[in-house]
């Protein structure tokens, strides 16, 4: 019966075909409209890092008290003081603090002048507490930090760069005229949103850093962040050391955190740390310490654009009212045809089978405008770049589960929406209809 | 002709009444706050930065390999001469009219603000403010328009460490930030403390206009601006230059020969180094524009479908009706009163349906309000949204509605 329905239905769409093509444009616009902004939400808002979002935990301490901080939140990163002081209790199971840097370095090749690479200094626990895959060799350890050590992780792009894509662990790279000794090629990796940098430097969605070095080793070579560095209150500073001591806040912290304990552990070991501090006449005023996991602190930041949100909201709205247009259509449609309900149902048909030729009528038109909307999405999302800025834009694809997605939303909608029109068809009663006729 | 006939026959066809109204209330309430939201954009992008002629300039950033620090004497001296023969290279360009040493430019979304206050050591500063930083020549560089004061002089001039908090001795402020600090308008020759520092700093002129480095979406803070003459020394280097009219892309290809003929040592990126400032611009309004783009063919399809929905669901009242309308012009009605009855139907639902619009346009509104941070929409908003929806209605009903009205008396007399 389905095959013969379907039939029907594409019978009866051929009959009318300006209403037939105006249900399909409405349903293509709206589920393409929905689909192209999703596409976009999806990408930006996803997590990261699913398997260990719930146990990366980034520390915030109130450096700046109730007259300078963020409306009683503390700033969004630590100063030197604090950082080295968290660091150094090493209360978590794993621990890193990191900043951005840009270094030049010597490509080779048939290039003479320097380009500028991307890169962060982390602590060895980096590698391991954020899931980086490695290609060759590995990140460095805790002796290594110590140790103040001159050595360095590529990226794949970046090894790929520098020496083509080899083994080049143990060989030596020169960043800003000094010399690192690489110990490691991770994998392609690139989390997007880049959750544990959001501090300046590189945006959250940009391409993969370039390379890692140690943390301890940056701070000996004074190199400077190429992210934020944000201060409060009299400066009085004029040199490094001096900054250093100051209240300005640069460095990212993560510590990871496997249990509900640990976590109300190292809490209350913050608030520890802030009374100390208190005590000590560093800070005036009372604790206030924050332990954002990777989701919360994304959303703490408003990673996600809020065009991206209104976008898909106004798209929800749009193809909302593409539905209420399509049930006005879907029952003008079908009421045209009480006639032939009305005979049907005088031959035996039941309330139930109208139901269903009707439902399948309307699947077919769903299916019609998801094809349609398909061919839409795919133009909209090639033009993603007009309203999002490129390294977003990019992130925005048309994959199989888009595909997949984009027609069942259509079909379901559009069967959605029959229920009423088909319902009232399948109430047109038999006798009424033979005897106007 | 009397309403009450249409409501009695509109008793008949609820489902269709509710799903017209209903369709009309959502597109206003859509088309209201899109229309709003564009405007607003479209206000954004087409507010001036008060920079004159300001398609002319292009900005440099570069990057010294093993530069020497900024933090010892010798260090700092060195970084300056490099940069001072920078400056003058790109000054005995052909295509360049001038350039300057900046810290940022507006709209780069890269810069430095802090906090001006009247008294020295003051606990809070009275108004936060853009700094700029730069030598005698950025003025006239920027083109900003001098309404009070004198520009800084070459003797002005100091060269500091980036890093250095040092306060300047003298600025010039743009004219938002001379009105919120001394009303009376008499701010050049007075004292102001920058960061809640205990040394003055003098205000020697005042600038019509100077719109913000960072985005400050929308807050008094885009124009309250400081420029400061203190050429900074780093690392890396900032250059705002002004080519000879028509000369942009003459001057912008002839920057990275020169300066690499100069010093090789140094990292000017393919992308980033040298930037027009149109280009700046559009990166940082590409959100809004694209905003604006969006919402206005979202508002085109929706206008279309709705009033394609509106001809659709009335062609098939008018067919279903052909009976009664062919009994009522049998009866002696003219061609014009079905015309009328069928377009005073539609502004009936279309009435109801505006009045609904209207209270979800407010309440998305509000709604947006507490979420997105977005301005409360003015009524004339929703006036125009209702007169839009209205209109469409009756331009959409107008087709069907002269079909009805060719109907024939004598349809009257034949079986369906």
């Amino acid at each position: 019966m389905f095959g013969y329905y379907l039939e029907l239905g594409l019978r009866s769409l051929r009959r009318n075909p300006a209403l037939t093509a105006l249900m399909v444009m409405a349903i293509g616009f709206g589920v393409a409209a929905s689909m192209i902004t999703w596409s976009v939400f999806r990408a930006v808002s996803g997590n990261p890092i699913p398997d260990k979002s719930a146990q990366l935990f980034t520390p915030q301490v109130d450096s700046w008290g109730p007259q300078q901080n963020l409306k009683g939140e503390p700033p969004e990163a630590l100063n030197y003081v604090d950082a080295m002081a968290l660091m150094r209790t090493h209360e978590a199971k794993r621990q890193t603090l990191l900043y951005p840097v840009q270094l030049s370095v010597l490509p080779g090749g048939d290039r003479s002048l320097p380009i500028a690479a991307n890169g962060y200094a982390v602590y060895g626990d980096f590698f391991p507490m954020f899931e980086v895959p490695f290609l060759y060799g590995s990140g460095w350890n805790t002796a290594d930090d110590q140790g103040r050590e001159a050595v360095v992780v590529l990226s794949a792009e970046f090894n790929q760069k520098l020496f083509d894509g080899a083994n080049s662990v143990g060989r030596e790279v020169t960043l800003e005229g000094h010399d690192y000794r690489v110990v490691g090629v991770t994998g392609h990796w690139n989390p997007r949103p880049r959750f544990f940098a959001l501090f300046g430097g590189s945006g959250p969605f940009s391409d993969p850093t370039d390379f890692y070095l140690p943390f301890t080793r940056a701070l000996d070579l004074q190199i400077d962040t190429a992210g934020n560095n944000s201060c409060r209150g009299s400066l009085t500073f004029t040199n490094r050391n001096d900054w250093l001591q100051s209240n300005c806040v640069w460095v990212s912290p993560w510590v990871e955190l496997d249990s509900a304990a640990e976590v109300a552990r190292y809490r209350s070991f913050l608030e520890a740390y802030a009374a100390d501090q208190q005590r000590a006449g560093r800070f005036a005023w009372a604790p206030n310490v924050r332990l954002r996991d990777v989701m919360q602190w994304l959303d703490y930041e408003h990673v996600v654009p809020s065009e991206s949100s209104i976008a898909l909201l106004v798209s929800l709205g749009f193809f909302a009212i593409c539905l209420v247009n399509t049930i006005g259509l879907l029952l003008a449609k079908f009421l045209r045809r009480a006639n032939e309900i009305g005979v049907r149902r005088a031959l035996g048909a039941s309330r139930r089978e109208i139901y269903t030729q009707y439902l399948i009528e309307a699947a077919t038109v769903g299916l019609a405008g998801g094809v349609l909307g398909l061919l839409f999405t795919a133009l909209g999302v090639s033009g993603v770049g007009l309203l999002f800025p490129p390294e977003i834009a990019r992130l925005a694809h048309l994959d199989l589960s888009l595909v997949g997605l984009t027609l069942v939303v259509a079909i379901l909608a559009t069967v959605a929406a029959a229920f009423y029109p088909a319902w009232r068809a399948a109430k047109v009663q038999p006798a009424w209809q033979l005897k106007s006729n | 002709m009397t309403v009450h006939p249409i409501i009695a026959a509109l008793h008949k066809h609820k489902a269709g009444v509710v799903l017209i109204a209903l369709q009309i209330a959502l597109t206003l309430a859509i088309i209201c706050n899109a229309i709003f939201i564009i405007g607003q954009r479209i206000e954004r992008v087409s507010q001036p930065t008060g920079m004159h002629e300001e398609n002319d300039l292009f900005l440099i950033t570069q990057q010294w390999v093993s530069a020497p620090s900024a933090d010892d004497p010798g260090g700092l001296e060195k970084l300056d001469s490099m940069q001072q023969t920078d400056l003058a290279t790109l000054r005995n360009l052909p295509d360049v009219a001038s350039a300057a040493p900046i810290r940022s430019l507006p709209l780069l979304r890269s810069g430095s603000v802090g906090g001006i206050g009247l008294k020295p050591l003051q606990q809070k500063d009275t108004i936060d403010a853009n700094y700029y930083y730069g030598d005698e020549q950025a003025l006239s560089t920027l083109g900003l328009k001098l309404v009070a004061g004198r520009a800084f002089t070459a003797a002005d001039v100091q060269h500091k460490p980036m890093r250095d908090q040092g306060e300047p001795v003298l600025a010039i402020v743009t004219k938002p930030v001379a009105d919120k600090l001394f009303p009376q308008g008499d701010a050049v020759g007075k004292v102001i403390y920058l960061d809640s520092s205990g040394t003055p700093t003098t205000v020697v002129g005042v600038v019509a206009r100077l719109q913000s480095a960072v985005d400050t979406a929308g807050s008094s803070l885009t124009w309250y601006s400081a420029l400061f003459p203190v050429r900074q020394d780093a690392n890396f280097s900032r250059t705002v230059v002004r080519a000879k009219p028509g000369r942009l892309e003459a001057a912008m290809r002839a920057v990275r020969p020169a300066l690499y003929a100069v010093n090789p040592m140094r990292v000017i990126d393919d992308e980033q180094g040298v930037r027009s400032f149109v280009d700046i611009r559009a990166d940082a309004y590409r959100a809004d524009l694209g905003m604006a783009i969006l919402m206005s063919v979202v508002c085109l399809i929706l206008l279309s479908i709705t009033a394609a929905g509106i001809v659709g669901l009335t062609s098939f009242w008018v067919g279903q009706r052909q009976r009664q309308i062919g009994v009522r012009r049998a009866l002696g009605a003219r061609k014009i009163d079905i015309l009328h009855y069928f377009q005073l139907e539609n502004l009936l639902i279309a009435g109801i349906g505006a009045v609904i619009g209207i209270l979800l346009a407010i309440g998305l509104n509000l709604w947006l309000i507490t979420h997105f941070e977005m301005d409360r929409m003015p009524v004339i908003y929703v006036l125009v949204g209702v007169l839009a929806v209205l209109a469409l209605g009756q331009a959409a009903v107008f087709v069907p509605a002269r079909r009805a009205s060719n109907v024939p008396p004598v349809v009257a007399t034949r079986a369906v």
